[in-house]
């Protein structure tokens, strides 16, 4: 019996994995081979899959990226005892793309298979959770603000100061809830991990109940997802079958229970607020802060509303101590970011790393340049909501501080690449354009500010009035920026500006001197 | 259409499974909407009486969520994604391609009834754009003649 990994990724899967497996599986017993394939996560080298991933008595041997028609060679070629065929790649973890990772948070992704709760354990898994049961709530916190974790969905809200204020906040009913709502382009760190390791994050928001006293928790995913839906439902079902989930955790006499709720198709509900009101079964309309949704949060009580990677980070910190964690990093970015390569690159996919490497370094060093081959001219870190960099500023450090510094945003570490054929117009347009499909209508700056936008930079593209055009653009962005109720009308201005500002020449504008 | 009549039953016996759950419109709108494919305009007024809410506002709700339709969706659904990566990949040619190829434009379905077309911002897929969905699977680095190729497929089912 040899046992061999194939993805079940969401991203092998669009690539074709699930042909792999079956043609595997069918050219293998027609050879009398008996094979047994494991559907792990992706390892996040998606240039190289579907990859096949063969146990062998020296470690795994990988094969990518293979399509059906390579089977037959590939069983041909001896792969099953890890032989020498030409889409051989070794042992993946010695690439430099995967070797120069500082993996905490992504330690088993591509490792184990997600949904077998045996698995993680033998992986380290639910060590945190232990440790947490043997600590005061505060004692956790403390953990957690120790290791200098901030909110990875993109706001960078220090965790332990969130977790710290639901504690503080008397209660009956508190709740966990993790926003799995990742609809920035771009990012699949969330999914990655929701797919590929579900146990960490239900581990880490287990450790949050305990934390602050929740005895209930929501995962708002959002329904572009239905892979990550079936992962998680099947790991919290093996967690509630073996003690990890439910009313005695481990004889501790601890509760929590923990559900999937699925959004549907708004990206406003990525926004707590919004997304407070959707779990409530409400339309997703922001509300206004304070009161903190820690204070005032799901069904009014006092709730902590985080990221995926930020509860799914938690683990490791509570397992290795938030000094471990704390030592990664640089300034006040402390731990690793998932980064996520994607676009115009041509080595697209999930590159974990202590904070402060530069973004030349991830752009050429890991991602190989653009896929397309051109230069690349634009690079939109931090989501549709962050700034447009050019190739003057990909020297800087990958840092919170850093980008806020040149205007622009880190955020969720989502990097998208564009070569030198983009009209930065027409991104900045479909900026403003994005804001209008995706507003919930609650503040006037984000509703009506957003369709002017797209009129006005469709006036200055037409040549209509340019200076006087631009001089509006600049002031209805102002009034986005300083009016807006949320991030959605408040950033927005900072793709339009960054290409207003980088690229005049592509809104017919004189370039900067 | 159909007769709502004939649906209202499955209607009933969601919102009936539904009744004790916190926050359940959106769960029961899903189990709706996943059981007869869309959200009967005529269903509201029976989930507004079970839940004790105005029409107007379970109404609001299935307006304000993109993914919510209360007309009946071709036998498969198609959407493309629109957001900034699958752009950097060419995926405004391949949306161009996907409305010229169908004959409709987004939120419309074909006359035969076999597709609908539906834009969608982002589906976790960036690292190997253009990428869309048909019903729930997805595909990645989708050239017009793969597209091509896989409703051929889809549409021979």
């Amino acid at each position: 019996m040899t046992r061999l990994f194939i993805s079940r990724d969401s991203t092998a899967l669009s690539l074709g994995a699930e042909q792999v497996v079956t043609a595997i599986q069918q050219q293998a017993a027609a050879k009398g081979q008996s094979v047994e394939i494991v559907r792990n996560g992706s390892r996040g080298l998606f240039w190289l899959e579907p990859l096949v991933e063969v146990e062998t008595s020296e470690g795994r041997v990988a094969y990518g990226p293979v399509e059906v028609s390579d089977v037959a060679s590939l069983l041909e070629a001896g792969a099953l005892e890890g032989k020498q065929h030409p889409l051989y790649l070794g042992n993946i973890e010695e690439l430099p793309y995967f070797k120069n990772q500082d993996r905490l948070t992504f330690a088993r992704v591509g490792l184990t298979d997600p949904v077998n709760i045996n698995d993680y354990i033998a992986n380290d898994g639910y060590r945190g959770l232990k440790n947490a049961l043997n600590l005061q709530p505060a004692e956790i916190v403390k953990q957690v603000t120790d290791s200098g974790l901030r909110g990875r969905g993109g706001a960078a809200f220090p965790t332990g100061i969130k977790w710290n204020t639901v504690l503080n906040a008397p209660a009956e009913q508190k709740y966990i809830v993790c926003n799995a709502d990742e609809g920035d382009s771009g990012t699949f760190s969330d999914r990655m991990i929701m797919e590929g390791d579900p146990f960490v994050l239900i581990e880490g928001m287990t450790i949050a109940g305990l934390a602050v006293g929740a005895t209930q928790g929501y995962i708002y995913l959002r329904v572009e997802y239905p892979h990550a839906q079936v992962a998680l439902n099947q790991a919290i079902a093996a967690a509630y079958a073996n003690g990890y989930l439910g009313d005695n955790i481990q004889n501790s006499g601890k509760t929590f229970n923990l559900e999937v709720r699925m959004g549907a198709g708004a990206y406003i509900c990525g926004e707590e607020t919004s997304l407070l009101e959707s779990l409530e079964g409400k339309r997703g309309l922001v509300r206004f802060k304070p009161p903190l949704p820690a204070i005032v949060g799901l069904f009014g009580k006092p709730t902590i509303v985080n990221n995926v990677i930020s509860l799914a980070s938690v683990p490791v910190i509570l397992d290795k101590g938030g000094d471990f964690y704390r030592d990664y990093g640089m300034g006040r970015s402390r731990g690793t970011l998932p980064l996520q390569l994607a676009g115009n690159i041509k080595h697209p996919g999930l590159f974990e790393a202590a904070f402060g490497m530069t973004l030349r370094e991830l752009l050429y060093e890991y991602g190989g340049g653009s896929a397309s081959g051109r230069p690349i001219r634009a690079v939109q870190v931090g989501g549709p909501l962050g700034a447009y960099v050019h190739e003057g500023q990909f020297d800087t450090p990958l840092d919170y501080e850093a980008f806020a510094a040149i205007s622009a945003v880190l955020g969720h570490g989502g990097i998208v690449v564009h070569d030198d054929t983009v009209n930065m117009a027409d991104m900045a347009r479909y900026a403003m354009e994005f804001c209008v499909e995706e507003s919930c209508g609650k503040c006037t700056p984000c509703r009506i500010g957003s369709t002017r936008g797209v009129e006005v930079i469709d006036r200055i593209v037409e040549g209509v009035e340019k200076d006087k055009n631009t001089v509006l653009l600049r002031d209805l962005c102002n009034t986005m920026t300083y009016g807006s109720l949320c991030a959605m009308g408040g950033m927005t201005p900072f793709p339009v500006l960054s290409a207003l500002n980088h690229f005049p020449e592509d809104f017919g504008l004189k370039s900067k001197a | 259409m159909q007769d709502y009549q004939t649906q209202k039953s499955t209607v009933l016996d969601i919102l009936d499974k539904h009744q004790a759950m916190p926050g359940n419109l959106l769960p029961i709108l899903h189990g709706i909407q996943d059981t007869l494919g869309y959200i009967p305009p005529a269903a509201v007024a029976d989930i507004a009486n079970a839940l004790q809410l105005s029409k107007a506002e379970v109404h609001g709700v299935i307006s304000f969520y993109h993914y919510f339709r209360d007309t009946a969706p071709g036998k498969h659904t198609v959407r493309i994604c629109r957001a900034e990566s699958c752009q950097s990949m060419n995926g405004k040619a391949l949306e161009n391609h996907a409305k010229q190829h169908l004959n409709i434009d987004f939120h419309e379905t074909t006359a035969d009834g076999r597709f609908s077309l539906e834009p969608v911002y982002c589906l976790g897929n960036c690292a190997c754009s253009p990428s869309i969905t048909i019903d729930n699977e997805v595909f990645g680095r989708v050239t017009p003649e793969k597209f091509d190729q896989l409703l051929a497929c889809k549409g021979a089912e």
